[in-house]
């Protein structure tokens, strides 16, 4: 059966008026975004996994074991579940020392305080934190307080590990840092992750499989592309209406799926290509002058948003463009038409990945 | 004084009544230690009279504490976290000795525990147990009146903590117990000990409650404040020397804890 060795649920459940439903896969080894707005139902979905939550209706399987079902009058309690969780906030124990708070889910389950501090230690290097063991957690930078908050979730080896927002406690510059060393801690972790977050760019870097959900239900699934050329919701398109792209860059220029960009400024290695939808223009025939990209595609898509319309483009590189009503008359935009598409150079956003 | 530029010192009036406040707690221990008959003190103080009462409100005022903490903490947890009805009345229940004249308190403690009380009737039959003007009548009525400052600071600490945390606790493998052991009682430990100095200092002081239930039996169950009281009518400096031992411990105890656990609190 597919999917045995990892997480399989497919439930509902209601809390004070709201009601979630949710149907998720992940197989080992593959990293799952939840992706949405506050108030969609993420942390509800943590809660029930974890199981600080019962559910009303479906199943809940981690590695083959049912861990809840009320049909079957099943319910696996937080403390015999196999799931690691890296909280909002990570909840650190503030009374207890960084040591002390990573050997909690080994003492908890009863190995021996001395067994359980060799293995927390073990973590601590892993993670690089052997200097802020006897810290306590109102001591740490966020970026520690992260790397302890998963080294506690990942000492117990657990089958199921959950991420609850793990960058968004920390500030702008440090979290483009941290995302990637959570990226190859991610990678170490072998079972199934659950990537809840409301930033589009943490899910589309770290996540294999995009699911965005809103007010309670799953709107879309797919891969970041899928998420991003084809929006099947407002809340999506406008997530995706950003253009991002992972691309290499060198002498000014970045090469994005085989397509080469003129950059403002140098940048060397990967990067992380943004460009707003409402910098891009179109023009009937290759424009003159400054932008020094250009090139001719086709419109796939146009969608009206009242006063915005928003267009995708064809190849080479499909773009998400937002211009306004009286430009698409201008120009007598239709689908299937060709257009001109540019972009200065300044208006392309580049930050090292 | 002179204020620091920009700033603007403190407003008279509040640096006045702010000061007028402070008298109304240093007058009486001033006109205390005005009238301590110095040379006879020590001869005060080993008096039969005082050690006896010092040793049992030592021992009752502890107990009382010790009983407040075992039952109270629970009850605090149940009135935080249990949503059960009639929940706000006992929530009224337990804040109501505070309100109470202890006399009163003291009285109600009678007819509920006395010979002939309620409970104490059926107590007394069984066991052969009688509270009323015992040490234990003393115990007693310092837990009820004295223990509502521990359920209620606890209570407020529970219900402001995140019980995210515990959460937190539970998936990582944590029991009940465990979660209760290792995380929420330390997570409100200031709290937990601020609610037994007030309690224990409450029950060490406490008069109305027990003369009432308990009597005033020297060696038995006159606590400090009873023989205060006694030794006012007939003997005053020895009356002074209890008061002065009375402060003496409270000052002492509080100073120590305030030390050890309430800085940054």
């Amino acid at each position: 059966m597919e999917g045995l060795l990892g997480l399989n649920a497919d439930f509902s459940a209601r809390r004070e008026g709201f009601r979630l439903d949710l149907k998720l896969s992940i197989p080992p080894g593959r990293t799952v975004a939840l992706l949405g707005p506050n108030g969609a139902g993420k942390t509800t979905a943590v809660n029930v996994l974890s199981g600080l939550l019962a559910i009303d209706q479906g199943r809940i399987e981690l590695v083959g074991a049912v861990l809840d079902d009320p049909g079957a009058g099943v319910f696996v309690p937080p403390e015999a579940r196999r799931v690691g969780v890296v909280f909002q906030d990570y909840l650190l124990f503030s009374h207890l020392s960084v040591e002390e708070n990573v050997a909690f889910g080994l003492r908890s389950r009863g190995m021996s305080k001395e067994s359980s501090r060799t293995r927390a230690g073990e973590w601590l290097e892993r993670m690089g934190l052997l200097d802020l063991a006897r810290r306590k957690p109102g001591q740490l930078s966020g970026g520690q307080a992260q790397r302890v908050a998963l080294a506690r979730a990942l000492v117990t080896e657990p089958d199921l590990l959950l991420l609850d927002e793990p960058l968004s406690a920390l500030d702008v510059s440090t979290r483009v840092q941290l995302r990637r060393g959570l990226a190859e801690h991610l990678e170490q972790f072998t079972g199934p992750r659950l990537l809840i977050t409301h930033d589009p760019t943490e899910a589309f870097l770290l996540a294999d499989e995009i699911h965005v959900i809103e007010n309670g239900t799953i709107t879309q699934a797919g891969s970041a592309d899928d998420i991003r050329l084809r929006p099947r919701t407002h809340y999506v398109a406008d997530l995706a209406g950003s253009n991002l792209f992972l691309a290499s860059a060198h002498n000014r220029a970045v090469d994005v799926h085989g397509h080469r960009l003129q950059i403002a400024d140098d940048f060397e290695g990967d990067v992380l290509v943004t460009i707003r939808p409402s910098a891009i223009s179109l023009h009937q025939h290759r424009p003159e002058g400054s932008p020094r990209n250009a090139w001719l595609t086709t419109i796939e898509l146009i969608e009206h948003l009242g006063e915005r319309v928003r267009l995708r483009t064809g190849p080479p590189l499909p773009l998400t463009v937002e211009i306004t009503e009286s430009a698409v008359v201008e120009l007598s935009l239709s689908e299937g038409k060709e257009v001109w598409v540019a972009i200065k150079a300044t208006e392309i956003g580049v930050e090292p990945e | 004084m002179k204020p620091a530029r920009g700033t603007g010192g403190p407003p008279v009036l509040l640096i006045i009544l702010g000061i007028s406040g402070l008298a109304v707690f240093a007058l009486p221990l001033a006109g205390l230690l005005a009238r301590t008959p110095w040379a006879k003190l020590g001869s005060l103080l080993t008096g039969d009279v005082v050690t006896d009462a010092l040793g049992l409100s030592l021992l009752t005022s502890l107990a009382a504490t010790a009983i407040a903490a075992i039952i109270g903490v629970p009850l605090a947890w149940l009135l935080a976290r249990v949503d059960f009805p009639g929940r706000t009345i006992a929530r009224g229940l337990v804040t109501l000795p505070l309100v109470l004249p202890p006399v009163v308190g003291g009285a109600a403690l009678l007819f509920a525990f006395g010979r002939r009380g309620l409970f104490g009737q059926p107590l007394n039959e069984a066991t052969g147990l009688l509270l009323p003007f015992s040490v234990w009548g003393v115990i007693l009525a310092n837990t009820f009146v004295a223990a509502p400052f521990l359920v209620i600071t606890v209570e407020g600490a529970l219900r402001n903590l995140d019980q995210r945390y515990e959460g937190a606790a539970a998936t990582l493998g944590a029991s009940r117990w465990t979660l209760l052991r290792r995380v929420t009682l330390p997570m409100i430990g200031p709290s937990l000990v601020a609610g037994l100095v007030l309690t224990w200092a409450r029950a060490l002081g406490e008069f109305g409650a027990t003369i009432t239930f308990a009597g005033n039996l020297q060696g038995r169950t006159q606590t400090l404040p009873l023989a205060v009281f006694v030794a006012l009518e007939s003997d005053r400096d020895a009356a002074i020397a209890l008061s002065l031992v009375m402060v003496g411990v409270s000052l002492t105890v509080l100073v120590a804890l305030r030390e050890r656990w309430w800085k940054g609190f």
